[in-house]
């Protein structure tokens, strides 16, 4: 589905990855591990389009096209999905709006109709409650006055509906109780199917006792510096990164 | 601009002789109130003029266009007529009292004041003038003295047009009082001088509407005044909508003072005129009273908006609190000016100032100035301007979803100036200005 090769990227001129190559394919969980500063995050923002980066050199190729060559939009209409680590607050556009437009905005790219207001809130019902919230939510401003741990349901409750074929969570888990963090994983659990995939960037080892992954990749420095199986994740939890780094 | 306004004249001798003409007209008639009013205007205007760019004040704002326009008094005009339907878009859904000024005269035939609520009294001016001249003696022209600056001047010369709304002791009321402002195809070349009188005694409670729409695309000046006196421990909100037709000329004052414990709020909605001038002033007099002031300006072509706000924080222990927000598209040019001025006495103020523009195109631009003068040592100040462009990272949020580069920018605009929206507690008036709001950006009307 997904192969990534040497790909090198900056911002502001400054080099952040500097060389990564990773292949994820359909029916598998990558987890993305590494110390701050690493580059994972950035990662994941350059593989949904974010324009403040640079990608320097190197390919990547998703589903046979060159993925680097499609806007955002275009991307996500393909069926690349961001969870984002911080995400936006939308004033005065609820959430039923805007999770709507883009419902429709995939639908048009397919050539399919678009779904009125009724008939949106009949997809969205059961997704809502995969993800523990209420109804009432859709009515509010997107992510306006919501606690951490709601913002960050409400993007996988946006990637359920979007049903994305490579969904990449940037860190949802950082600022989650232990609560929130089951809720989220269980909806990223919910969703998998064999022939879609996720990149689950963290820097815990926390969620991945929720989400298992099919492999583990430390990050340092711009490039992944050592793979493994969710093993791994576990020796990083007791040992630290240092080892890794230092083997490196 | 419109036929009807010929030649340029010089200066403000053209305004002079009509505010004299106005007065030999008027005045022997006129009860004593508005006959010293309009006096003091008239020797008023006749030594300040039009203000210049020169003053520091007037800085961004050329009033040339005005000053070198003939217009004609409203009151030289017979009162018109119109369809009552025709108001309907403007008037929210609501049933409230409606007091509807056309081409600048008061309208009754237009107007439904109907069953007020106990202690709130509404009436044209004219007629308080005569019914309630202690009432007007004590509040006209005491928070906007007539020499204040030319614009006030040159109102208080012609007053005669307004309403008084006053509310009575301990009332409490949640229904608004609505002064709509529309002018037609024969209001063309008009000039008009509102002045409003709102008094809410204390420990009242009221909202008032005034909003000034264009049923034509004609060229006119409209120079409101609005007086305001919050007694202590009342209550009044003041929701101000401009959307006047795109040639036409406004120059919007309010002054208000404001008693121990009061609070005032002020949101200026801004979208209508090719010039438009709006000041809100306010003088915090009492002890541990609070002002409200928020705006929204969307202004594009060539308009020219300015905002002005004064709030003079007098006594101790008072709060401000403003919050303007604008998008300029096109060629538009946006002015924002917030004076906050704490007197010696004045410890313990909490003032917090913000203005926030967007530019949407490169030709676009905004003069943004807090200009804050504190006399006294034991207070918190803040103020803080932005101006810039959407949001990148905010726009790949919505790209990332699949929404195009079109709509997710449309969305982004409007959730900008929702922001500010939603400090409106009148949700009729808030709802239809985010609908307002939502078709200027995107075109449709559902969010």
């Amino acid at each position: 589905m997904l192969q990534i090769t040497d790909l090198h990227a900056a911002i502001d001129g400054k080099p952040i990855l500097k060389g990564i190559t990773l292949t994820v394919n359909a029916g598998e969980v990558h987890a993305v591990m590494g110390p701050n500063g690493s580059g994972k995050s950035t990662l994941a923002q350059v593989l949904a389009g974010h324009p403040a980066y640079e990608v320097t050199s190197g390919s990547v190729t998703y589903n046979g096209v060159d993925l680097l060559e499609l806007a955002p939009e275009v991307r996500a209409q393909n069926g690349v999905f961001l969870a984002f680590q911080y995400p936006i607050e939308i004033p005065g556009v609820t959430n039923a709006y805007f999770l709507r437009a883009a419902y429709n905005a995939i639908r048009k790219s397919k050539g399919l109709d678009e779904v009125d207001p009724m008939e949106f809130l009949d997809v969205v019902e059961e997704k809502l409650q995969l993800v523990d919230m209420d109804v009432s939510m859709m009515s509010r401003s997107v992510n306006v006055g919501f606690s951490g741990g709601e913002k960050k349901r409400n993007e996988i409750l946006q990637m359920a509906v979007l049903q994305p074929m490579l969904a990449i969570l940037d860190e949802t888990d950082s600022g989650l109780d232990i609560d929130a963090l089951r809720i989220v994983a269980n909806g990223v659990n919910a969703l998998k199917r064999p022939d879609n995939a996720a990149i689950v960037v963290t820097h815990y080892q926390r969620l991945l006792n929720y989400i298992v992954p099919d492999y583990v990749h430390v990050l340092a420095n711009g490039r992944i510096v050592k793979s493994g199986d969710k093993s791994l994740a576990l020796e990083l939890e007791a040992r630290g990164y240092d080892w890794v780094l230092e083997a490196a | 601009m419109s036929a009807t306004v010929s030649s340029p004249v010089s200066s403000t001798l053209h305004f002079q002789a009509q505010a004299s003409a106005f007065a030999s007209a008027a005045s022997d008639r006129a009860p004593a109130p508005l006959a010293t009013l309009r006096a003091a205007g008239a020797e008023a205007f006749a030594r300040l003029g039009f203000p210049t760019t020169r003053s520091e004040d007037w800085k961004y704002t050329s009033v040339s266009s005005i000053a070198n326009t003939p217009f004609v008094a409203a009151q030289d005009r017979a009162v018109g007529t119109l369809d009552a339907a025709a108001l309907e878009p403007y008037t929210f859904g609501g049933t409230w009292p409606l007091v509807v000024f056309l081409n600048g005269r008061y309208a009754p035939a237009l107007s439904s004041i109907g069953a007020l609520p106990d202690g709130v009294r509404v009436m044209d001016l004219a007629t308080a003038a005569i019914q309630e001249p202690e009432l007007l003696a004590r509040h006209l022209g005491v928070a906007a003295p007539a020499d204040r600056d030319g614009f006030t001047a040159l109102n208080a010369a012609f007053a005669g047009e307004g309403v008084l709304i006053h509310v009575a002791k301990e009332m409490v009321t949640d229904v608004p009082v609505h002064i709509l402002h529309v002018t037609d195809a024969n209001g063309a070349g008009v000039m008009s001088h509102a002045r409003h009188l709102l008094v809410a005694e204390r420990h009242a409670k009221a909202s008032v509407i005034e909003s000034y729409v264009s049923l034509a695309d004609v060229s006119y000046f409209t120079n409101a005044v609005v007086e305001v006196s919050v007694d202590d421990g009342a209550t009044l909100q003041l929701l101000r909508i401009q959307r006047e037709s795109p040639t036409a000329f406004h120059v919007g004052t309010v002054e208000a003072r404001q008693g121990r414990d009061s609070h005032f709020m002020a949101f200026t909605f801004q979208t209508g005129a090719a010039l438009s001038r709006s000041n809100v002033f306010t003088v915090l007099a009492g002890e541990g009273c609070g002002t409200t002031l928020n705006g929204l300006y969307m202004l594009g072509s060539a308009q020219h908006g300015d905002h002005q706000t004064r709030v003079e924080h007098v006594a101790p222990h008072c709060f401000s609190r403003e919050a303007y927000k604008g998008l300029l598209d096109d060629a538009s040019h946006g002015v924002f000016n917030g004076k906050v001025y704490v007197h010696p006495e004045a410890q313990k103020t909490d003032g917090k100032q913000t203005n926030n523009t967007l530019l949407l195109s490169k030709e676009a631009q905004i003069d943004t100035k807090p200009q804050l003068e504190i006399f006294a040592d034991d207070v918190k100040c803040t103020h803080g301007a932005t101006v810039g462009r959407i949001d990148e990272t905010a726009l790949f949020y919505l790209k990332s979803r699949g929404v195009g580069q079109l709509l997710a920018r449309q969305l982004l605009m409007y959730a900008f100036a929702a922001d500010v929206l939603e400090t409106i507690e009148n949700e009729a008036v808030k709802e239809a200005l985010e609908q307002l709001t939502m078709v200027r950006f995107t075109g449709e009307t559902s969010h």
